[in-house]
């Protein structure tokens, strides 16, 4: 009965849950034209979206060229940041020691200051390759997964733990059948954070320098030049593959977790 | 272990003994200011296939006394043997079940995978423990729902699986702390009757915790009434009610025992303001 009902109301929903806020961002697009020309704003103090449009598409190949490598340091970063994040915090779970040792390192690495790293990483590793940009990262996205999936680990449920210890279970069942369970969440949790982290930190590492083919770069160079409209074009672009991987992340979780959904609505 | 010699000697544990707990204290924060003695010489034998509740006010270290036959806990002194062996082995060979109140089912886990999780930890077939666990959630009249979440089911329903999930590798022994402690009245009640239903069918023992004195009786073959601080043995009620349905909850054997059990824990109670729930 619940999954029939589910299943017929869930197209309207889906319709419902789509059309206001495509709704307001249109409005706000249209009031956004109106305004820059009723009130003359002139046009490196905010360009009219019909301009941005244009300068994108005028601009297509060498910003989707530019794209390409940002979003690539951007999900190679996030992918080394979120294992090493897990893996540590597994690592922290299962031994007090482990956890001494790299619970202040975490900590230090956090507290960075990433805008003083990043130039540091361009003459560590050459400012003309990926790596040091990848390095900022993973960096940036390594705290809050680690943060998140060790307070998951540490979730189970009093009596599930009693319950394992009751069926003779050994550590690494209890880890693999209830805490990396009860841990999904938080790992979800903190991959929406990493996502969006991801893609701001690989475009601050593109602004000291290096191949001219980065959002970072392209986006410097035309504030640079006062070509605002191609600026905010490849700002848009860099929201587009933000919001890209969070839908990734969000697409990802309910594969993971087909049973938070269902419990969402149960429980509403 | 000093006060042991002062005790009756228990009867050494055999084939029908399910349970023997000899001189058992359980001090819990040993040394530290917050010291309490949960539990004191407790002497308590289970004979194989027998109803045993324990019954008490809060603090009387009923639960603490469940544990340690599980060997959640150790006692600070004496011993506590499962099935001929010490609980700590009995755990690791799975000779007990367990139930808590909270029924702490897996949400990532269907109706019928909750109930395989002890058989999957046992290295069962896939096709063996699929056919075991609905085999249980027909014992518990749920297999109809075996492909449903936990949360989906309320919570009567959840804590049959939870009993299923005990019962799935057939252990001799059943564990239950106030497994039925959250349910309403009606629910509680239809419960007690599928509990001893499954407990015949199956020809287990089970050790019960529990705050009601109607629950107690209407389960049990004895009633143990313990006394808290420090926890106590006070008195080991027999109850001889026949054959258990709904209509024995009416008749005057059921009301004589339940005066047994209520006058032992007023007993008790002198000196104690705390009272029992009376449901």
């Amino acid at each position: 009965m619940t999954v029939l009902s589910a299943r017929w109301s869930a197209a309207p929903r889906r319709v419902a849950v789509i059309v206001p806020p495509v709704a307001v961002g249109i409005a706000f697009l249209v009031l956004w034209e109106l305004a820059v020309t009723v009130f003359d704003i002139s046009a490196f103090l905010l360009p009219k979206p019909s301009a941005i449009w244009s300068a994108l598409l005028d601009q297509w190949s060498i910003i989707m060229e530019a794209a390409r490598s940002t979003a690539s340091n951007a999900i190679t970063g996030l992918v080394i940041g979120v294992v090493l994040g897990v893996f540590a915090a597994l690592l922290t779970s299962r031994s007090r020691s482990a956890r001494e040792i790299v619970t202040p390192i975490a900590a230090g690495i956090a507290a960075m200051p990433i805008i003083a790293l990043a130039p540091v990483f361009n003459v560590w590793f050459g400012i003309t390759t990926s790596t040091a940009k990848q390095l900022v990262v993973t960096i940036v996205v390594f705290m809050p997964v680690f943060v998140n999936v060790s307070k998951g680990l540490a979730q189970a449920e009093a009596t599930q733990l009693e319950l394992m210890r009751s069926f003779a279970a050994s550590p690494a069942a209890v880890m693999r059948k209830v805490r990396i369970p009860t841990a999904l969440p938080y790992l979800f949790s903190a991959l929406r954070l990493a996502a969006s982290l991801s893609i701001i930190a690989a475009i601050v590492a593109e602004y000291f320098g290096g191949r001219r083919d980065a959002l970072g770069v392209y986006i410097q160079q035309a504030a640079g030049l006062t070509r605002y409209d191609q600026a905010w074009a490849g700002v848009l672009v860099a929201c587009v593959i933000g919001i890209s991987l969070f839908v990734v992340v969000l697409i990802a979780e309910r594969v993971a977790m087909p049973w938070a959904g269902s419990q969402r609505q149960q429980r509403s | 272990m000093t006060t042991s010699a002062a005790r009756p000697a228990t009867p050494a544990p055999t084939a029908a003994t399910a349970v023997a707990i000899a001189a058992v204290d359980k001090v819990f924060n040993v040394g530290k200011p917050n010291q309490v003695e949960a539990l004191l010489g407790i002497d308590l034998s289970i004979a194989t296939g027998e109803f045993v509740s324990l019954i008490g006010p809060s603090g009387c270290g009923k639960s603490t006394l469940l544990r340690l036959v599980a060997d959640l806990t150790d006692p600070t002194a004496g011993s506590v043997v499962v099935n001929g062996k010490p609980a700590a082995q009995a755990r690791r060979d799975r000779d007990y079940g367990m139930a808590f109140q909270h029924a702490g089912l897996f949400d990532w886990r269907t109706v019928v995978r909750n109930v395989e999780l002890p058989l999957e930890l046992e290295g069962w077939s896939k096709a063996r423990r699929r056919e075991q666990a609905i085999k249980m959630l027909e014992l518990v009249k749920l297999a109809d729902f075996a492909e449903h979440r936990p949360f989906e089911l309320s919570g009567g329903m959840q804590q049959r699986v939870a009993i299923a999930r005990a019962l799935s590798f057939e252990p001799s022994l059943l564990l239950m702390d106030e497994p039925f402690g959250a349910l309403d009245e009606m629910t509680r009640e239809h419960m007690q009757t599928e509990l001893l239903r499954i407990c015949a069918q199956t020809a287990t023992t089970v050790v019960f915790v529990t705050h009601s004195i109607p629950e107690a009786v209407y389960l049990s073959d004895r009633v143990v009434v313990m006394s808290p601080r420090p926890g106590r043995v006070a008195e080991v009620i027999t109850v001889k009610l026949g054959h258990r349905d709904d209509d024995i909850r009416e008749a005057s054997v059921f009301y004589d025992a339940i005066t047994a059990v209520r006058d032992a824990l007023r007993g008790i109670e002198r000196g104690s303001p705390r009272g029992v729930d009376d449901r």
